[in-house]
């Protein structure tokens, strides 16, 4: 199974979320849905039309930027993270 | 019973909630709220007492809050708010309303119209609007392409308005299947060659009358509107008001022929109140004249803006009225808009003010 951290802000959000998931799936994508089952509604937040990543969500997968279809590994590590912006 | 007053407030980073006695004077304040939500518009579901909260984060996407127990606990969703894929994203939310058979509405960025029939769980395109064929001419406004004030029609749950900048008034009148545009007699002045086009006006917010279903008052870019006719046909009530701009509007709870305004200085000039003179300006005539209120305003030095869902009123009487500012300063008049107090002057950039009234 891959491992997923996940950022504070975004828990914030999900009360009760864990920071660090094991999950299946072949792709960002698919382990963003396999997410989404554990924590309902995390998707709308990383994922818009397209579908494609939010414009300011980055997903590393083993340190490399990713997107929805970057294939993902039994023991890679995924990190989700905001990107420094705002005001 | 004991009444209590409260002030629901957007805000750039988050929503507060301000409480008080129907005093008016001293208020408790919670928050920030929403997990530091940018909140265009907050509302109350006057069936089930829930506090709506619509924005959107730069990270995370659209969102309409929920709170069930006060603001104590939230919950948010924009499933289903979507264009679908080939479609661009809906960046955020900037108007809610409920209407009268139960439903919540939701006004988003770029224009368009979202309804949920559970709550705010789950959402659905109301496709008439952006099928309508002058779609492809809308253009943005400062803000963007939004639509902002959503008005259900009090009575006939057929009909609503909506509010996109920088397009006009539209209305549904067989519940959002088809839409009309209402903007006759609204100027467009930054359209030279078409001062009264069909579609392209900047309609800023407008509300309805008390007690008059087809009597609606609209803060335009271009001057403030008046329409006796259910929006059909406007006329021009700008009168003696200072200047032809500006962004907020609220009506009177109980008399029609009451609403107030906040002017501001013209786009090019700085969009703040006019002369740095702080001012609250107010109809008893259903806009023939227009009375300037600044007791306890600041009158020098006053470089305030007020966005166009940041003016509300309670129901109590007097009228107790609240404004934010873009600089994050909270107002108050407790005596119809007589005089005025400033709550707090800390704020984030104010976005969206509401007011209600609750008991214990």
């Amino acid at each position: 199974m891959a491992t997923v951290l996940l950022p504070g802000s975004l828990l914030a959000l999900f009360p009760g979320a864990a920071r660090r998931h094991e999950v299946d799936g072949a792709t960002v994508g698919a382990i963003i849905e396999a997410l989404d089952r554990a924590v309902p509604g995390l998707r709308d937040r990383l994922v818009e039309a397209g579908p494609r990543l939010r414009p300011h969500i980055n997903v590393f997968v083993d340190g490399v930027p990713a997107d929805l279809a970057t294939p993902v590994g039994r023991a890679s590590l995924i990190h989700v993270v905001p990107a420094v912006s705002g005001g | 019973m004991t009444e209590r007053v409260r002030l629901l407030v957007g805000t750039k980073k988050g929503a507060f909630i301000l409480e008080s006695d129907i005093a008016r004077r001293a208020w408790t304040m919670r928050g920030p709220l929403c997990e530091g939500t940018a909140i265009h518009d907050m509302i109350v579901d006057p069936v089930s007492g829930a506090i709506l909260a619509g924005g959107g984060s730069a990270w995370y996407g659209p969102s309409v809050w929920r709170s069930d127990d006060g603001g104590t606990t939230w919950s948010h969703s924009s499933a289903g708010m979507t264009y679908g894929d080939d479609q661009p994203a809906v960046v955020t939310v900037w108007s809610l309303a409920t209407t009268p058979d139960g439903a919540i509405l939701a006004g988003v960025e770029p224009a368009g119209l979202f309804r949920s029939e559970d709550g705010g769980a789950t959402w659905a395109h109301v496709e008439g609007l952006t099928k309508h064929p002058t779609r492809p001419t809308w253009g943005p406004g400062a803000g963007g392409l939004i639509a902002h004030t959503i008005i259900p029609h009090p009575s006939d749950p057929a009909r609503t308005w909506v509010g996109i900048s920088a397009v006009g008034v539209f209305e549904t009148r067989d519940g959002g299947a088809t839409w009309e545009p209402r903007n006759v007699g609204v100027r467009a002045e930054f359209n030279p060659e078409n001062r009264f086009p069909v579609t392209g006006q900047c309609v800023h917010k407008f509300a309805l009358a008390a007690g008059e279903p087809e009597t609606l008052y609209q803060r335009n870019h271009c001057g403030v509107y008046r329409s006796d006719d259910g929006s059909e046909t406007w006329q021009e009530i700008t009168g003696n008001l200072p200047t032809d701009f500006g962004f907020s509007l609220v009506a009177h709870p109980r008399d029609p022929d009451i609403c107030w305004v906040i002017p501001l200085s013209a786009p090019e000039e700085g969009r703040f109140m006019p002369g740095a003179h702080a001012a609250v300006w107010r109809t008893r005539d259903r806009g023939a004249t227009w009375t300037r209120s600044d007791d306890g305003l600041p009158t020098h030095d006053a470089f305030l803006s007020v966005l166009r869902e940041a003016m509300a009123r309670d129901t109590l009487d007097p009228v107790g009225i609240a404004f934010g500012t873009g600089t994050g300063q909270l107002w108050h008049s407790a005596d119809d808009g007589d005089s005025w107090r400033m709550i707090t002057d800390t704020l984030p950039e104010i976005w969206a003010v509401e007011a209600d009234v609750v008991g214990d």
